[in-house]
């Protein structure tokens, strides 16, 4: 009982200290500082439409480039952990499994390269649209997770994806370098013509860039549900 | 307004499934209630004018995270059931 009322008082005390500080925000009417610059000149220095993706990409980029191998880590860490300990069965795990349904099936074979190529325009056109490198990779994985769902013996080609991963992964580092030494700085998207606002080949290298994130992001995710997933 | 009734009826399911999530006895439902919080938690951030985030919650909360989870489960304790 007193435990309970003790829990009761803390929490209300902390319900206190929160909402006394949400009580002192007010919402600007226009905006000030750092957001103010990012809008006002992402059209003109980067040429890019979309404000979010200049800032992901170039502005910020180097906290991109931290995302990006803190999730390629998780992928290592999984894919490790996991392979160890499934190998040991062998390979007659494989035609126990039971196949999906046909609804299953059919909708997997019509959806999937649907969502697959959303996944593509999403990361292709991050400069100009909403959604970027990360969110079509997770868009394109969702695709492979369909994959998996439906065809309980699918399986990922582990070389081609280590691959791609890796190669998406060093060039995104070179073009980040290649920024500081032909442009202004790490990660500087200028190197590369800007182009005309709004055509897909524009903004400098914000385009491959996300592309390029994309298919780390994407294959990345592949290989985690593959690890957890595929040898069941 | 209408956006105003909108906002409240989202956030009264996602109250709703958040709180089943936790207090519900059966592991697959409790899952699909944490997955039903981040798919209605990505239309609020749609209304709320974050069409990145949303895509994000959309992908990685309602779809690859979930299916995590049901991996997980059927590698533990829905074993048995599983592979009859």
């Amino acid at each position: 009982m007193i435990k309970r009322v003790l829990i009761l008082v803390v929490l209300s005390f902390f319900l206190f200290l929160f909402l006394s500080r949400v009580a002192g925000i007010d919402t600007p009417a226009q905006l000030t500082g750092v957001g103010a610059g990012y809008v006002d000149r992402s059209v003109e220095e980067l040429n890019s439409p979309n404000v979010i993706t200049a800032i992901v990409v170039t502005y910020r980029g180097i906290d991109t480039l931290g995302e990006v191998s803190v999730l390629f880590l998780a992928a290592a860490a999984i894919s490790l952990l996991l392979r160890t300990t499934t190998k040991k069965n062998g390979e007659g795990g494989v035609e126990e499994k039971r196949s999906a349904s046909e609804i299953l099936t059919t909708g997997t074979d019509i959806l999937v390269p649907v969502i697959m190529l959303f996944g593509i325009y999403i990361f292709l056109h991050g400069h100009l649209s909403p959604g970027g490198g990360f969110q079509g990779g997770a868009v394109v994985a969702s695709a492979v997770l369909l994959l998996f769902l439906a065809y309980p013996g699918f399986r990922l080609r582990h070389g081609i994806l280590a691959a791609l991963e890796s190669l998406s992964g060093t060039a995104y580092v070179v073009i980040a370098v290649l920024g500081l030494i032909l442009a202004s700085g790490f990660l500087d998207s200028r190197l590369m013509a800007l182009g005309e606002t709004g055509r897909i080949i524009s903004a400098g290298t914000i385009p491959l860039v996300y592309t390029l994130i994309g298919l780390k992001v994407g294959t990345e995710l592949a290989g985690i549900i593959d690890s957890l997933g595929g040898d069941r | 307004m209408m956006m105003t009734v909108l906002f409240v009826v989202i956030s009264v399911v996602l109250l709703l499934a958040a709180l089943l999530a936790v207090h519900m006895k059966s592991l697959l439902g409790a899952i699909i209630a944490a997955g039903v919080v981040s798919l209605f938690v990505s239309i609020l951030f749609l209304i709320l004018g974050a069409p990145d985030v949303a895509m994000t919650e959309a992908a990685i909360g309602a779809g690859l995270s979930m299916v995590i989870f049901l991996f997980a489960l059927s590698r533990t304790a829905g074993r048995d059931a599983d592979d009859d």
